[in-house]
């Protein structure tokens, strides 16, 4: 996201919002144009988001996962993209490595989309975060709160990095050892830190909840401690403001209970459908010079 | 009776041909060799001398290190800012003092450092050298994955 002005972000999101009409019905947009995903790990949702998106617009996908021939028999990365770009227009990575896509940036002759680089970033997440928000309450003038593991959890970095870029008031919540980096921390300009979720869950626009994963705690009660005092259920949520949204990368596992998505405040599932809009978005701005 | 200041001097004989890089900060003439790629391999002839007084530096104290019949080059001596960021290279021939050059760090170094990142596509088997961004005087950001290095860079030479 650091190589991303405000204004590049709004063209992105003002491009999604065109695109919102053709994310069910489709567009002929990119027909016989081929998008290559190259998924040297799994990551289901966002393989099938990037393939759906390609396909709304009229162009087709190519797969290659690690499992597959070459990657086995031990072929560079470098050579992969090389290789691949005479193959197809575009090339969506996911990769285990920080700074895979950036490396294949560098040697591809096709632009090339970073789906996800090991703890790395996932701009992506972050574009399709940001326009739910846009969407789904405002950008201007936003109390939001990020809670979670926002030590490890990539989406919380990047996604606090754009925010700053709209001013946000950012409130982090996590338990002692998850909080987010000092150096990520620094560059934000209105943000607090806190453990206790009651402290801020009435005082937000936005609730972007992140996974907390279990390995992260050598101790197991000590997860289950943690694990339970921020998961959100109803009775949490009493006295939120009005058009409180919540929001969560997905797969969920237990962080937000079942009965919370029955409410006017999640928001997930829609969030999960604005990747559609935000990633035809990117692939018609760099397949079709979209101006 | 040999006067003080020429006692100084006689620790190592001036050389005739190639570069003086004075006012290392002390403990950091090795990782100058190392930087210059001076292994013990090498046929050059190398005298190093550490913790020499300094009335320049803090601490009072420098190291020196000079290379018989090789002239630093810029990129080199940019290098050199890294560890040593108050440190001069003086060029000589045949004697003189022909050039006297400062150390600038410079904005990306490339095949300098390693990450601190072992997951950082930089540490693979991947045909590309190590690259960081320079955002101070002694903090890096790695150009692939992003980590900083903002303590110990000698420990991060390659």
């Amino acid at each position: 996201m650091r190589d991303l002005t405000r204004d590049d972000v709004d063209f992105v999101l003002d491009y999604a919002e065109k695109m919102m009409p053709c994310a069910k019905a489709g567009v002929r947009l990119l027909q016989s144009r081929i998008l290559a995903l190259l998924f040297f790990e799994p990551s289901t949702r966002t393989q099938l988001s990037f393939d759906s998106a390609m396909k709304r617009l009229g162009g087709s996908t190519l797969s290659l996962t690690s499992e597959e021939s070459s990657v086995l028999k031990g072929e560079t990365l470098a050579d992969t993209i090389k290789v691949v770009g005479e193959y197809a227009d575009a090339i969506v990575l996911r990769h285990p490595r920080e700074g895979a896509a950036r490396m294949a940036s560098e040697i591809s002759s096709v632009p090339i989309i970073n789906g996800g680089d090991g703890a790395g970033h996932h701009p992506t997440q972050t574009l399709l975060d940001l326009f739910t928000i846009k969407k789904e309450s405002h950008l201007h003038d936003l109390d939001i709160a990020l809670l979670g593991d926002l030590k490890y959890g990539r989406t919380a970095h990047s996604l606090a990095y754009a925010l700053n870029m709209y001013d946000a008031n950012i409130t982090l919540v996590a338990p002692e050892g998850l909080q987010m980096p000092k150096h990520i921390v620094s560059t934000l300009d209105s943000v607090r830190l806190t453990e206790d979720i009651d402290e801020v869950i009435r005082d937000v626009d936005v609730l972007y909840v992140t996974r907390i994963q279990k390995e992260r705690f050598p101790d197991p009660n000590e997860y289950l401690r943690v694990a339970k005092s921020y998961r959100i259920t109803l009775p949490v949520l009493e006295g939120v403001r009005d058009n409180l949204i919540i929001m969560h990368p997905l797969p969920r596992v237990d962080e937000i209970a079942q009965e919370v998505d029955q409410t006017k405040y999640a928001k997930y599932f829609k969030q999960a459908f604005y990747g559609i809009p935000v990633r035809m978005a990117l692939l018609a701005i760099l397949l079709n010079g979209a101006t | 009776m040999i006067p003080d200041k020429d006692k100084e001097e006689l620790r190592v004989r001036s050389i005739r041909n190639g570069s003086v890089i004075d006012h290392i900060t002390a403990g950091n003439a090795l990782n100058v060799l190392r930087i210059l790629g001076i292994t013990g391999i090498s046929t050059a002839i190398v005298s190093v001398v550490m913790n020499v007084p300094s009335k320049r530096l803090a601490f009072g104290r420098k190291d020196i290190v000079k290379i018989e019949d090789r002239e630093l080059v810029p990129a080199e001596v940019d290098k050199i800012a890294l560890i040593a960021p108050q440190a001069t290279i003086n060029i000589i021939r045949d004697y003189e003092v022909v050039q006297k050059k400062l150390v600038v760090l410079p904005d990306l170094i490339t095949h300098v450092v390693r990450c601190p990142n072992l997951n950082c596509i930089s540490n693979s088997a991947e045909p590309i050298y190590s690259k960081f961004r320079v955002l101070d005087s002694f903090v890096l950001r790695c150009s692939y994955c992003e980590s900083i290095i903002d303590s110990d860079i000698a420990t991060y030479l390659i």
